[in-house]
């Protein structure tokens, strides 16, 4: 029925074109009438057969979604830059490739950083380049040693901005105990990029014989945190001003070689390690649960987060577990190990507040389950883009 | 729907009598307090907030007897639990 | 946090879970609806079943402003955002919300300035800061939220800001709920009651509920600790055989609502006397529009809007969803072609629709994951 003047109807196009293409699908999967336990575990089957799919693009362009490091990031490195230079090492998805040359084994990684406004409590976008891409070494277990510089500047970008933000990277590079040697300037029109972006490359040797990364987790196995989660994404979230909240917060911006090399030295318990940056905690243990097929279960009341990041995540309605951090790091190490762990991390200033936040189970393989601070359970999913302020 | 936070006046702004410095956890924001026309709104007080607005002034009183209810439930509870066990033992 | 933590204690749900549970009378099933979607977070977000009986079944009611919007109004929204000099904002929630043509931000992507506000009055404030530009404020929500709006239309008034409108799509509870009450296929025992529309409506106007159609309802907090309490206080009305609107929300929502609130709705707003709410259909009276004295405030009012209805495709369930005749996997699309990423119906559009939520939240296995969280 509608009323009068809304005689003017249409179908969306997109809608109908998703239910026909999962017709197909399940036509092909049930040729004929299977006994199943329950219709809601045939469901749950269902869906799960759906999830793991080849992940296929369906935007037309790229949105802000892509780039927030969620369920739409995934697919798109899978089906465009998986799909056009796949090899062994890139398949592995981790945080830095690592090989070997002539005898030495290395760490390589890349990262860009775009963050906005430039300047924020705690930290500036040069030494978040800095610290960043340490990180990502670090997490490959590697000590850290060279770094590249390449910086995009929009035209009129005031030069004193550029002296402090390369200054500050100075600074953290020297904390760091590693060198840029090498770098590239390009400088676009106005109007065609926000002022500065920069992306830092680097080099870290391996001095261990561990093999880390989300697909060595087993059943057993603790989960860690070095510290209280969410600081850095608050932190911009609020810096921007746009939602005119104050806080004393700020970011939490540190390079983790130092912790993680404790971590080494103290345990050779280590599968994984993780800096939980964008997508937060929630995304690296959905990662982690996909890739060593295994259940990942939290408890909510372990997982350290300060009131203020409490506080306004329940303003803007949005959940800690997605929020970044930049100078937090999570560790999955055997069980039997965890307190050992816990030691060495607490006895670094950078890991003063790390927590055991869960353990490893074997079923319900890829799912992260989280046992709440009311007592019940829930699951925690992978995030479908940036966490968005909600009203309801 | 209505994500609805409680919060704490701080103060309210001497300048703008429609506005509160509110705090939430640590957090800060100037809240619209003008939905609560005829109330005596004073720091210490909270409010719940919602979209930037305060939509009402939170009862402590009502807070304390719902709690208190809530404990009752639980005292029962361990009691029975308690009794339970006791007979058992006997 | 104060009035939070207090609400979310594990060992007061599980005496309270042992209460319920003693109050079920053998072999029966309940099925109670929570009307609000914020509900539906809570229950999802705190695990909240967990201490359920399995004889007592929450059915999603049709509570989230972002869900029921249908898929014609967020197009004519973004035809309005694509217009040259139009700044269009809205709260987070409808970032990702399709029409028929896609979303605000496939339309951002595409080159539409479309930004995220916390409040109107952030939007108003945006108007003030590009005197050039039309900021047109997409408002939704119940009457939660519609206060906030009319306070911020009432404020550029007074403030002479000129380039700036509201795109009204605030929708009222009440005509909703009736209209699951009159759906023939109703199977519901009981209601837990919106709580923070009722801080502005109060609980006055579900009397109705209790005296025409034989439903007790019981106006609900959103901590979990609120939502349990409630359930008890439904089932304690049944036991008694008592049928009435109670408030257990009694911190926060006055009998009467509020009064100043109220007021400033109706000096901006009128009803509508239709509009189509997203898995519902038309439902008349059951949405606000703005007041020819705030005419020049109107969006709708200022722009040709193209007002095409988009139909939700005839796979989708949603309407059965809502009225609890179905649970969110029992729809033939839910999970696969329709998901949160690309969600198809109304239930999977925000994180407060039934489908959404338990996907996010709900969806495994209930034994295996007792299995796995068992300490």
């Amino acid at each position: 029925m509608s009323p009068p003047g809304m005689s003017e109807q249409r179908s969306a196009a997109w809608a109908e074109a998703a239910v026909a293409e999962h017709e197909d699908h399940e036509l092909a999967q049930y040729p004929s009438g299977r006994e199943h336990p329950s219709r809601e575990q045939q469901v749950l089957e269902r869906i799960e057969r759906a999830r793991r799919r080849k992940p296929k693009i369906k935007e037309e362009r790229i949105t802000l979604a892509h780039g927030a490091g969620g369920k739409a990031t995934h697919t798109l490195i899978e089906a465009v830059f998986l799909e056009a230079f796949r090899n062994p090492l890139l398949e592995q998805l981790d945080d830095g490739a690592v090989f070997t040359a002539d005898g030495a084994r290395l760490a390589f990684t890349t990262d860009s950083f775009v963050v906005s406004p430039l300047f924020f409590p705690g930290g500036d976008i040069g030494e978040l380049a800095v610290n960043g891409t340490v990180n990502d070494l670090a997490m490959s277990g590697a000590r850290p040693t060279y770094l590249s510089a390449g910086f995009i500047l929009k035209e009129g970008f005031p030069v004193a901005d550029l002296q402090r933000i390369a200054s500050s990277m100075a600074r953290a590079a020297e904390a760091a105990g590693v060198q840029v040697v090498t770098g590239d300037t390009k400088v676009v029109q106005r109007g065609k990029a926000d002022g500065c972006y920069i992306n830092t490359t680097g080099v870290g040797l391996i001095e261990h014989g561990l093999t880390l990364g989300p697909s060595q987790v087993r059943p057993g196995d603790a989960v860690l945190v070095s510290g209280p989660i969410g600081d850095h994404g608050i932190t911009i979230m609020l810096a921007r001003g746009e939602l005119d909240i104050e806080t004393d917060l700020t970011s939490d911006t540190a390079p983790l070689h130092g912790p993680v090399e404790g971590l080494l030295a103290a345990t050779t318990g280590v599968r994984c390690l993780r800096d939980a940056t964008r997508g937060g905690v929630a995304t690296i243990l959905n990662e982690v649960a996909r890739a060593s097929d295994v259940a990942v279960v939290v408890d909510e009341r372990a997982i350290p987060v300060r009131d203020e990041v409490r506080g306004a995540s329940e303003i803007l309605g949005i959940d800690p577990l997605y929020v970044a951090s930049e100078g937090r790091f999570v560790a999955i190490v055997d069980g039997a190990k965890a307190e050992t762990a816990l030691d060495a991390l607490r006895s670094h200033p950078l890991g003063e507040g790390a927590a055991i936040i869960g353990h490893v189970k074997d079923d319900p393989p890829t799912l992260v389950l989280l046992k709440t601070e009311f007592g019940g359970t829930r699951i925690v999913d992978v995030l479908i883009g940036d966490p968005l302020p909600r009203i309801c | 729907m209505c994500l609805g936070i409680p919060g704490e006046i701080i103060e309210v702004l001497p300048d703008r009598p429609d506005l509160a410095r509110v705090n939430v956890s640590g957090v800060r924001r100037a809240i619209n307090i003008g939905l609560l026309e005829g109330e005596q709104l004073s720091p210490g007080d909270w409010i719940l907030i919602h979209v930037g607005f305060a939509l009402s002034k939170i009862d402590e009183e009502e807070a304390r007897s719902a709690l208190e209810f809530l404990e009752g439930i639980g005292q029962a509870y361990a009691d029975e639990l308690q009794a339970l066990q006791e007979s058992k033992i006997e | 946090m104060r009035f939070v933590d207090e609400y979310r204690d594990a060992d007061k749900a599980g005496a309270l879970a042992a209460k319920i549970a003693s109050m079920c009378e053998p072999g029966r099933h309940y099925k109670f609806m929570e009307v609000c979607g914020g509900h539906t977070h809570t229950i999802y977000k705190h695990g909240l079943e967990d201490y359920l009986p399995e004889s007592i079944q929450l059915v999603h009611g049709p509570g989230c402003p972002v869900c029921v919007i249908p898929m014609g109004r967020v197009d004519d929204a973004i035809h309005i955002a694509e217009q040259p000099d139009v700044i269009m904002t809205s709260f987070g929630d409808m970032m990702r919300v399709p029409g028929g043509r896609g979303s605000f931000f496939d339309s951002k992507a595409a080159g539409a300035d479309i930004r995220m506000v916390y409040s109107p009055l952030d939007a108003l404030k945006i108007a003030k800061g590009n005197p050039d530009k039309h900021v047109v404020f997409m408002a939704i929500g119940f009457e939660t939220t519609a206060p906030s709006t009319a306070v911020t239309v009432l404020r550029a008034v007074a403030e002479k800001v000129e380039n700036f409108s509201i795109f009204c799509n605030h929708v009222t509870i009440i005509p909703a709920i009736k209209a699951i009450l009159e759906s023939p296929d109703l199977r519901l025992d009981g209601f837990l009651g919106p709580g923070h529309v009722s801080t502005v409506i109060g609980c006055r106007p579900y009397e109705f509920i209790a005296r025409d159609y034989g439903r007790p309802l019981v106006t609900a907090g959103f901590e979990p600790l609120d939502i349990l309490q409630s359930i008890y206080m439904v089932l304690k009305q049944l036991a008694e055989g008592r049928c009435e609107v109670e408030n257990q929300y009694t911190r926060v929502v006055p009998w009467n609502g509020n009064l100043k609130a109220l007021q400033v709705i109706g000096q901006v707003m009128e009803l509508r006397p239709y509009f189509e709410w997203r898995g519902l259909g038309f439902i008349s009276h059951s949405a606000l529009k703005v007041r020819q004295e705030y005419a020049s405030f109107d969006t709708e009012r200022i722009f040709d809007l193209p007002g095409v209805r988009v139909a939700d495709p005839k796979a989708c369930q949603c309407g059965e969803v809502l009225k609890g005749v179905l649970k969110p996997w029992e729809c033939k699309v839910f999970g696969t072609a329709c998901t949160p990423e690309t969600p198809i119906g109304t239930c999977m559009v925000s994180s407060e629709g039934a489908c959404a939520a338990y996907y996010n939240y709900g969806r495994f296995s209930r034994e295996r994951v007792k299995e796995a969280t068992r300490a």
